[in-house]
């Protein structure tokens, strides 16, 4: 698992929109990871002022960042020479099942659709700790 | 296949991805899937995809990185289907 750690390094984000606290598998069929959403996010303060709630947009790109970012470093090898990658976010089609709530932590897997020319398309979903799906959906980007 | 079946069919998979419907009247061996007919460069490689199973063929990298224009795109359809 120490490819793990180093894709973590070589993520192109840093706070506070970083959305990732650990891989927990990577291979060249899919990767999967997890967050803790952290009851101080910048978003919560407006998303609402009296009732915080994760916006979907951030738990899409949460989505991103594990499943399709990590897996396309993995997938153009960059973590065996360390290079940064520049990542497009090229397409989404998401679908939010549950509302997720600060100090949540979410678990996010990816099935790899296919990585051609550069464009890696995938199946991410997203699951609570009790175990239930929150949110699913189809997310595609180019490695550039 | 003939190249105006080839280019038949073509139209027929690009055009789920063009969102300006009426360039598709009027395609011509010159026309570039970006520049004519607008395409987001990123579907490209869907559009390669739907091709390979469309007409049962596989496309190279190489090969894929020429199909901007229709010509071309037709060229290599017609040279993988008749290999």
């Amino acid at each position: 698992m120490d490819h793990c750690h180093t894709i973590l390094q070589l993520l192109p984000y840093k706070t506070p929109f970083l959305f990732v606290d650990r891989f927990l598998q990577i291979d060249e069929n899919g990767a999967s990871g997890e967050y803790t959403f952290r009851k101080e996010e910048f978003f919560y303060q407006g998303h609402f002022p009296d009732q915080p709630i994760t916006p979907g947009v951030i738990l899409t790109e949460t989505m991103a960042q594990i499943g399709l970012v990590g897996l396309g470093i993995f997938l153009t090898k960059a973590h065996e020479s360390k290079e940064k990658k520049n990542f497009v976010f090229t397409s989404s089609d998401v679908e939010f099942l549950k509302e997720v709530l600060p100090e949540e932590k979410v678990k996010v897997s990816s099935e790899k659709i296919y990585f051609r020319l550069g464009k890696l398309k995938c199946k991410v979903q997203m699951w609570n700790e009790e175990g239930e799906r929150v949110a699913k959906g189809v997310l595609a980007g180019m490695m550039v | 296949m003939t190249v105006e079946e080839i280019t038949a069919k073509l139209r027929s998979i690009i055009e789920p991805y063009v969102e300006e419907k009426e360039l598709l009247n009027n395609i011509m061996p010159e026309t570039d899937l970006l520049e004519d007919l607008k395409i987001n460069s990123a579907n490209l490689v869907d559009i390669i995809i739907d091709v390979e199973m469309a007409f049962d063929i596989e496309i190279d990298d190489d090969a894929a990185e020429q199909m901007l224009k229709v010509k071309d795109s037709v060229a290599i359809i017609q040279e993988r289907i008749t290999a």
